[in-house]
């Protein structure tokens, strides 16, 4: 099946060679930080961890967000998500791809990396973060391509891609909950060290991936024959806006514990991100924003006429991915490590080199999401498979 | 006949994996008992090595600063400006090093600094992080690390609540004296993690750690199992602190105050 993503229109062709030269362009810098270490990032002794490992984290939230249109399909047989499951499954490969490219990328000696494997250490949740990416990397891609090639010879699919399809369910939530896991069994990072943040980080995936998921399917119908059942469109819109409330709802609490209880330790982080700490605020005007644009994104997706508006509804999708990317992308780690454990404030920002380092790892995941949404595309396309109207087989997928 | 070519076949195959087998197994026998290592004779031994630091009499940036300087000299430890810098022991003031502020405190404790290092915990959260059990606990207490396993993942780091462990976010070598090596220790390649070690190194060779042997005696270094030992004998005689006890790492490292 691969050879559809070889053949295409010079648009299509414009843009994975776009994709490759801004790969290889940036694989300079990447090349840069082999020779001369992590020290061309704005990292520091105080805030270890930073961009790199907040986009892992990020996009593990897109990968696993597959689940929101896999569980319904599966567990419920929610026929109307028939067409968008293999584009789940295939954003989920994507976002797995890119998380570990910029654990790649964050690790001091890359070439010692399978030291993880080959000194297996059940007692580190890196270990099982390695695990669970691998495993659901694995799931998604023979059960996406099995399926996907089925549908393409008229077959039905194999018991065994259904019995692994409910594995990957399970899966999905355990990707995000071991990514949690990660920050939340620390003990002196506060901000972290609670136990509503795998439930917080499993909320905030289930309504930014699939907003990013919804996003690229819209782009997707206006550049091929594609046409997603509308009723599918609006019930992913509607677990968005559920998924988002509850992400709302998680954070406030973090709020009410940390205000309430008026624990120093509790509240030094929110307060360093809302309103400066130690004379520090540089995070101040992008919490704020989050703050809004969260707040924008439910009053534009909770009422029913807005939130069927296709017009509208990539707009107030954007404004919720940007208000979930800066709390989860960005304010996650840096509010994470600050204050630091001696109670003082260690500004982090991205330098440019650690950006353009980013963008080869994104451009990686956007070149890997196009080659396989267009596979599948051309596949729907030649066996007539939720195609525009003037297509003759549109009441096929229902 | 039964010497056929079928049995001779199968003879031989099954002699070749006996042969692969057998020699897996006793590579395979070989890691896992590892290398044996000989114990030094004049090393010194303990079940849970302690150190105690009486901060009246080492309480001056000055006073530490030497300390520092003993042991980042004898460790290879380079200085290196801004915040990508690497110690092993440093000063810091009261409310940085217990995180207990008190606006009324008496002067001199709240102009006083504390050298911090490794707290060397019985329950250490940095091992626990640490997926290639590069940093791993000796028998003896002591928080050591291999360099040449950890793979810089950071985690320790993350995981560590005392703010103990630096990254060689650059190459070290650059900013050291390369005249004035220890040649005793290695020096770090970039990329790895590292800290202070309770000197595992001077210990196998009958030595006081280094920060201790030029402390004039305001460290006191030895066995907390031992009830004889010095640190005992100054643990019981002195109210002493540990830093976050709360978070139940069990350091240690206590602090005279």
């Amino acid at each position: 099946m691969l050879e559809k993503a070889l053949k295409g229109s010079p648009k299509y062709y414009l843009w994975i060679g776009f994709l490759l030269l801004v790969i290889a362009g940036a694989s300079s810098i990447y090349i840069k930080q082999l020779m001369e270490g992590l020290t061309i990032t704005g990292m520091s002794r105080d805030v270890s961890w930073g961009f790199y490992i907040s986009q892992f984290t990020y996009l593990v939230g897109l990968a696993a967000s597959g689940v929101m249109i896999v569980l319904p399909y599966y567990f419920h047989g929610y026929k109307k998500f028939k067409d968008l499951v293999i584009f789940g499954e295939f954003m989920a490969i994507g976002a797995i791809v890119m998380c570990m490219g910029f654990i790649v990328v964050d690790i001091g000696q890359p070439q010692r990396m399978l030291n993880v494997m080959l000194f297996p250490t059940p007692h580190s949740m890196l270990f099982w973060d390695m695990t669970v990416l691998c495993g659901y990397l694995l799931l998604n891609v023979l059960v996406g391509w099995t399926c996907l090639e089925c549908d393409r010879q008229h077959l039905p699919h194999p018991k065994w891609t259904k019995v692994l399809a409910y594995v990957s369910v399970i899966w999905a939530f355990s990707i995000h909950t071991v990514t949690a896991f990660l920050y939340q069994g620390l003990p002196g990072r506060h901000y972290w060290l609670t136990a509503v943040l795998a439930a917080r980080f499993l909320a905030s995936a289930f309504c930014s991936g699939p907003a990013i998921l919804l996003l690229v399917i819209m782009l997707t119908q206006k550049l091929t024959t594609f046409k997603a059942e509308a009723e599918g469109v609006a019930t992913l819109a509607k677990i968005i806006t559920y998924a988002m409330c509850v992400n709302v709802f998680f954070f406030l609490c973090e709020v009410f514990t940390a205000f309430y209880s008026s624990i120093p330790g509790h509240m030094n982080s929110l307060t360093y991100l809302f309103s400066g700490f130690d004379g520090h605020a540089e995070l101040v005007p992008f919490m704020w924003t989050a703050a809004a644009f969260a707040i924008i994104s439910l009053a534009l997706l909770i009422p029913p006429k807005l939130r069927n508006n296709l017009t509208l509804l990539p707009w107030s999708l954007a404004i919720l991915i940007i208000a979930t990317w800066i709390d989860k992308g960005l304010a996650l780690l840096i509010g994470g490590f600050n204050p630091t454990p001696f109670e003082t404030i260690a500004p982090y920002w991205p330098t440019g080199k650690e950006l353009i380092v980013s963008l080869m790892i994104y451009a990686l995941g956007a070149l890997v999401v196009t080659v396989l949404f267009k596979v599948a595309t051309d596949v729907k396309q030649e066996i007539g498979a939720s195609q525009k109207p003037t297509a003759p087989c549109e009441s096929e997928a229902a | 006949m039964n010497n056929t070519r079928r049995n001779f076949l199968k003879f031989m195959g099954l002699a070749a994996a006996g042969l692969c087998a057998a020699s897996a197994g006793s590579a395979l026998a070989v890691t896992a008992s590892g290398p044996s290592v000989k114990k030094g004779e004049q090393a010194l031994k303990a079940k849970h090595w302690a150190m105690v630091i009486d901060t009246k009499k080492v309480g001056t940036k000055e006073s530490i600063d030497a300390l520092a300087k003993a042991c980042h000299q004898a460790h290879n430890v380079p200085n290196i400006p801004g915040k990508q810098n690497i110690k092993w022991i440093w000063a810091a003031g009261y409310e940085e090093a217990f995180d207990q502020p008190n606006p009324y405190m008496d002067e001199g404790l709240e102009k006083r600094e504390f050298p911090l290092l490794c707290n060397h915990c019985s329950n250490p959260p940095c091992v626990r992080a640490c997926p290639t059990q590069a940093t791993f606990q000796r028998p003896d207490g002591i928080v050591a690390m291999d360099y040449h396993r950890c793979i810089g993942c950071r985690f320790c780091m993350a995981a560590c609540p005392f703010g103990a462990r630096s990254f060689n976010f650059m190459e070290p070598r650059l900013h050291l004296d390369l005249t004035s090596l220890n040649k005793e220790f290695p020096t770090r390649m970039r990329g790895v993690v590292e800290k202070c070690n309770f000197c595992v190194d001077r210990l196998a060779h009958g030595k006081q750690p280094a920060c201790v042997e030029a402390s004039n005696g305001a460290l006191a270094f030895g066995d907390l199992s031992d009830a004889n030992s010095e640190v005992r004998k100054l643990l019981r005689e002195h109210y002493t602190i540990r830093r976050k006890p709360s978070l139940g790492t069990e350091p240690s490292v206590y602090y005279i105050i």
